[in-house]
């Protein structure tokens, strides 16, 4: 196995300094009864060579030449060749968590790099090294919340949150004593703050909305804010397309407790929904009650500038059964590559993929609004995304545009089997106008 | 201005320290529709002050990185010898496999018949789990193992509720676990119950008999355990804790020891995480991502999460209807370009591989043992230990961290310290398989150096590290966490 | 190990002074140095009504937490919100700029509790070395 260097020589010469005659001798520990007497039913040892050609047919069924309209909580983007090399450099790729501060600089930095930019980003105090991906950092928000203000028994959540994310909260509060209470949306596509209004009271624990919502609407957030501030209401943010940022007032400015994210928007590939990137950020008030690994900035004995994992006590290795979270490995890699995404990307950069986004957004939806039949649900304004209505059942379309080379959005009926005429169209920086003229055409033709 | 630190070593300030007015370094798409205004937006929800992001060209930016990754030490560089993390070799085919672009570029939401080569793909790492820990069903959806842990706790609570069983409320967790597992059942609102370990640093059975109550929904136990101890009573532990009724949580962030040797699912384990970023090679990258897939038997089945990989026909789909699932535990179906990696490690070592990889890791930690033994302090006294080996500073001249940081100045990356917390002093050392015997030789004369020299030596390294010793005790009572302008 | 004559002693290697009805309470310099350089001090709100045993505060040190407990059922009557900003005073002076919280309680209560006075705790704490 090209994998372990020692040869047979060195397996008995080491064998001969253990004191015994061979390997399994060493396992004498495990009681007989319960070693593996055949050995495993698994596939015989492949050489490189033929494994490249197995995944290489493996992964070509997927369609990359296909126009695709897809999001709904994962978005298509223009990832500058510059990252990837750098980012999976071994001294990033192959190295541990940092508790070794020493020999970690460069992920300790990288870390405290991507804190600062996810802070100016969202316009919070603080954000962490990362969490799991979007809809666990949600849960977690809500977990850190109940520390804030531990007497307080109810959930409120816009229905404009990603159902994954609400089904993914649902699993984690199920053993805490909170209930959820789902607030619905308007006829334009917004949370209803009459009824969130209507709610709202000293049992309020907190209160979350997703800024641009699962429908593509921008949510008011100022509305959310004074309501919930009102209320004694903790109030937390979500975003999953982080580029709105670049034209959307941040979270932070609103005043919001706790700020969640998938940073896969900022970026990264795909990759069938995973690794992703959770973003945590919150009130510096609030940050020993945070999960995740934080890096701080302190000195090294000569008085150089250094950084280190801080504030540690939070976490499971010290804490135990008290800790913030159970989390430990995180998604730093993932947290790396936004960093540099972000870099690259400038100041200037976010703010014209932002406008990109939504103009193009923009165009889509008087394109498609164009083709008879076919509405825009929501008239509130939305950013890169939008839910059409078809004159007849959405899967059958779906399904037919796919065999014509087009990814066309997401059936909603899926989430909601009576809304079974719909489907979530996303537009980004990706798709050139042809392509979304194309999908136009293509409609028209299939109704 | 001469940009060295230390000749070729480069200083290289914050990203927002370099950052010059007006630079990009990115090109966007171009602009082929005209520009909408925003009147649709109401004002106040339209951003008024620009993120602070870096302004850097492209090149700056590359070099920015790339000198920020010097200053980490890497498991290609160089031995990595943490105890309970495995850091064995990450083979670069996996890495290659992982970045395909029909697998990098594949969105979740597309129709299935798209997705047929991945999803067979990973119904074949599913299949490969469940016979490596004998297993009955696996679930590939957790991010690491400590979500792993999580939904394995969730599985367990389900399966006594629906079994109208309420009054378990407690978990049994061993003395020298990992963190993970007293917060993860925390968060399923059951109290974790510290066991005891004996004399032999192994589960104390009298000890276990007596917490062993009607209370107790279930047994967490690492094995081998993290002192690098193959539980030897396990099959009387788990017998005992079935036949009062609770179910057995298997941690198998040690299971580099038992691949190809011995099954979880055979000692009677319940359910049990996976790390793949231990045991099947993938990437830590800094500190993730990884993967935590959990196996399980069929007693649990019904309750794993939505979706659950399936076959229709000849197709293979996400199954949406479970009704007695616990839910989701995240959002679309886990870290894909992890488990990528895991299969493609998997397939290169068959059968045969993976037992080698299992005896060269055990025979490698007791090489170790047995070099180093005579001038260290080996608590519980067994005559071979499994894939790691636990040492103390007990009788050092230095402390524990003072060997820890005197390692780096000879070139390697310390074991794990102070831990585990049953043991004072702790340095758990796990060399893996892909270690020569040079480098392990390398490694203990490098200890045994270490021991003789003078505590105040010892106490002043590192040395040659990038930086000298971290004042963590600053960062911590004045918490610096983002970078900001200075006024 | 300094310990004072003056003060009473509990197993979580606390100290009081007893003043009438109230009493101030810290750690003892055993505890800071086996915690090592603490960084934070979490102080309950003066006002807290809480248990005898009860856990009101959190030290905390870069690698390790110690919870402060009250051993004796009151109300927290001041907290020393000087350690918001100097917490290693609980390393330098646990005595006196290091006290934690002062609460009140019923003098039966103190009379009846279960303290060492400083003979019997410097065996205790000798014994835990």
């Amino acid at each position: 196995m090209r994998y372990i260097p020692s040869g047979s020589r060195a397996v008995r010469e080491m064998l001969q300094r253990v004191g015994v005659a061979e390997i399994d001798d060493l396992f004498v520990t495990i009681p007989e009864p319960l070693k593996i007497k055949a050995p495993l039913q698994i596939r015989p040892a492949q050489s490189e060579f033929s494994l490249r050609r197995e995944l290489k047919a493996k992964a070509a069924t997927y369609p990359t030449e296909a126009f695709s309209f897809l999001g709904g909580g994962v978005y298509r983007r223009f990832i500058p060749s510059a990252i990837s090399p750098v980012v999976t450099r071994a001294e990033f790729l192959t190295s541990y968590t940092p508790y070794q501060p020493e020999i970690s600089q460069g992920t300790l930095q990288a870390m405290f790099e991507f804190q600062t930019l996810l802070a100016e980003l969202t316009g919070m105090d603080v954000a962490n090294g990362s969490m799991y991906e979007g809809a666990t950092a949600l849960a977690e928000a809500v977990l850190m919340a109940k520390r804030i203000k531990p007497k307080r028994n109810r959930v409120l959540v816009s229905q404009g949150v990603h159902p994954e994310y609400l089904e993914t909260l649902r699993t984690y509060l199920h053993h805490q004593n909170l209930e959820i209470a789902v607030i619905p949306l308007n006829s334009a596509g917004q949370t209803d703050f009459h009824a969130l209004r209507q709610v709202l009271d000293e049992n309020s624990l907190c209160s979350l909305l997703q800024v641009v919502n699962f429908f593509g609407v921008i949510e008011d957030q100022a509305a959310h804010a004074e309501l919930t501030q009102a209320a004694g209401c903790l109030n937390i943010a979500s975003v999953l397309e982080m580029t709105s940022l670049g034209m959307l007032e941040p979270p932070g400015s609103f005043g919001v407790d706790i700020f969640v994210g998938e940073g896969q928007s900022l970026g990264l590939p795909l990759s069938f929904g995973g690794p992703n990137l959770g973003v945590f950020a919150c009130k510096k008030a609030y940050v020993r009650k945070m999960p995740g690994r934080l890096s701080g900035q302190t000195v090294d004995q000569e008085g150089r500038r250094a950084f280190c994992l801080t504030l540690s006590t939070r976490e499971q290795h010290i804490r135990r059964e008290k800790a913030t979270s159970n989390i430990c490995s995180n998604q730093q890699l993932c947290a790396l590559w936004v960093s540099m995404y972000l870099s690259l990307l400038g100041r200037k950069g976010l703010k014209e993929l932002a406008e990109m986004n939504y103009s193009k957004g923009r165009e889509a939806k008087k394109l498609l609004a164009a083709v008879p039949g076919v509405k825009i649900r929501h008239s509130a304004a939305h950013y890169n995304e939008f839910v059409i209505e078809l004159p007849q059942k959405a899967l059958r379309v779906w399904e037919e545009l796919d065999r014509r080379g087009y990814l066309a959005g997401i059936p909603l009926v899926w989430f909601d089997p009576a809304d079974d005429q719909a489907l979530l169209v996303n537009v980004t920086e990706v798709n050139p106008k042809e392509e979304i003229e194309a999908l136009a055409l293509a409609l028209k033709e299939v109704l | 201005m001469n940009p060295g630190r230390k000749g070729l070593v480069l200083a290289e300030p914050l990203l927002f320290e370099r950052s010059k007015s007006g630079k990009g370094g990115m090109e966007l798409p171009e602009w082929d529709v005209e520009t909408y205004p925003t009147e649709e937006i109401p004002p106040h929800l339209l951003r008024k002050e620009e993120a602070k992001l870096p302004e850097l060209s492209e090149p700056e930016v590359v070099r920015h990185f790339t000198r920020l990754s010097t200053y980490n030490y890497s498991l290609d560089a160089g031995f990595y010898p943490l105890g309970s993390c495995t850091m064995k070799y990450n083979p670069k085919l996996n890495d290659w496999a992982a970045n395909l672009e029909d697998f990098t570029e594949a969105h979740p939401y597309a129709p299935y018949r798209h997705q047929q080569g991945l999803l067979e793909l990973l119904w074949e790492l599913k299949e490969d789990l469940k016979e490596i820990a004998g297993m009955d069903e696996v679930c590939l959806h957790p991010a690491a193992g400590s979500h792993g842990e999580l939904l394995g706790i969730l599985l367990i609570r389900a399966y006594h509720q629906e079994r109208g069983d309420t009054k378990r409320t407690q978990v049994l967790i061993p003395d020298s676990a990992h963190g993970t597992n007293p917060s993860s059942a925390a968060i399923c609102d059951l109290t974790a119950v510290t066991l005891p370990s004996g004399p032999d640093g192994l589960i104390d059975m009298a000890a276990l008999d007596q917490l062993m109550t009607e209370k107790v929904a279930a047994i967490m136990l690492t094995n081998p355990n993290t002192c690098g101890l193959f539980e030897t009573r396990i099959q009387e532990v788990i017998d005992l804790v079935h036949q009062r009724g609770g179910l057995v949580y298997f941690d198998g962030a040690n299971m580099n020891a038992l691949v190809g040797m011995a099954r979880p699912g055979d000692m009677g384990a319940d359910v049990l995480h996976f790390n793949v970023h231990k045991t099947f090679s993938t990437p830590h990258g800094g500190g993730g991502p990884g993967a935590g897939p959990i196996g399980l038997k069929s007693l649990l089945a019904d309750y794993l999460p939505r979706p659950l990989l399936a076959k229709r026909g000849e197709e293979l789909i996400l199954d949406y209807n479970r009704p007695k699932s616990i839910g989701r535990v995240r959002s679309f179906y886990g870290n894909i370009g992890v488990l990528i990696r895991a299969w493609t490690y998997i397939r290169s070592m068959g059968p045969d591989g993976l037992v080698q990889m299992t005896g060269q890791a055990v025979l490698n930690a007791n090489y170790i043992k047995a070099r180093l033994e005579q001038d260290f302090h080996a608590p519980f006294g067994q005559a071979h230990c499994m894939h790691e080996v636990l040492l103390t500073d007990r009788g050092q001249k230095a402390s524990t961290m003072d060997f820890a940081k005197g390692l780096i100045d000879r070139g390697f990356h310390p074991p794990t310290v102070y831990f585990p917390l049953v043991v004072s002093g702790a340095l758990l050392i796990e060399p893996t398989e892909t270690e020569s015997k040079l480098a392990l030789d390398a490694f203990c004369d490098a200890m045994l150096e270490l021991k003789a020299m003078d505590a105040e030596t010892l106490q002043a390294s590192p040395t040659g590290a990038f930086v000298r010793r971290v004042d963590e005790t600053l960062a911590a009572r004045k918490p610096i966490l983002r970078w900001k302008e200075e006024s | 190990m300094e310990t004072r004559h003056e003060l009473k002693y509990t197993k979580e290697h606390e100290w009081v002074l007893i003043e009438g009805n109230q009493l101030t309470l810290g750690i003892t310099d055993f505890a800071q140095s086996q915690l090592g350089d603490i960084v934070f001090v979490e102080l309950p709100e003066v006002g807290t009504l809480v248990d005898a045993h009860e856990a009101v505060g959190n030290i905390e040190s870069v690698k390790a937490v110690s919870e402060v407990f009250c051993p004796l059922a009151g109300e927290i009557l001041a907290i020393n919100k000087e350690l918001e900003d100097a917490p290693e005073r609980v390393n330098t002076a646990c005595y006196d700029e290091g006290w934690i919280i002062r609460f009140k309680a019923e003098e039966s209560d103190i009379t009846e509790a279960d303290l060492m006075d400083e003979e019997e705790y410097l065996a205790y704490a000798k014994a835990q070395e």
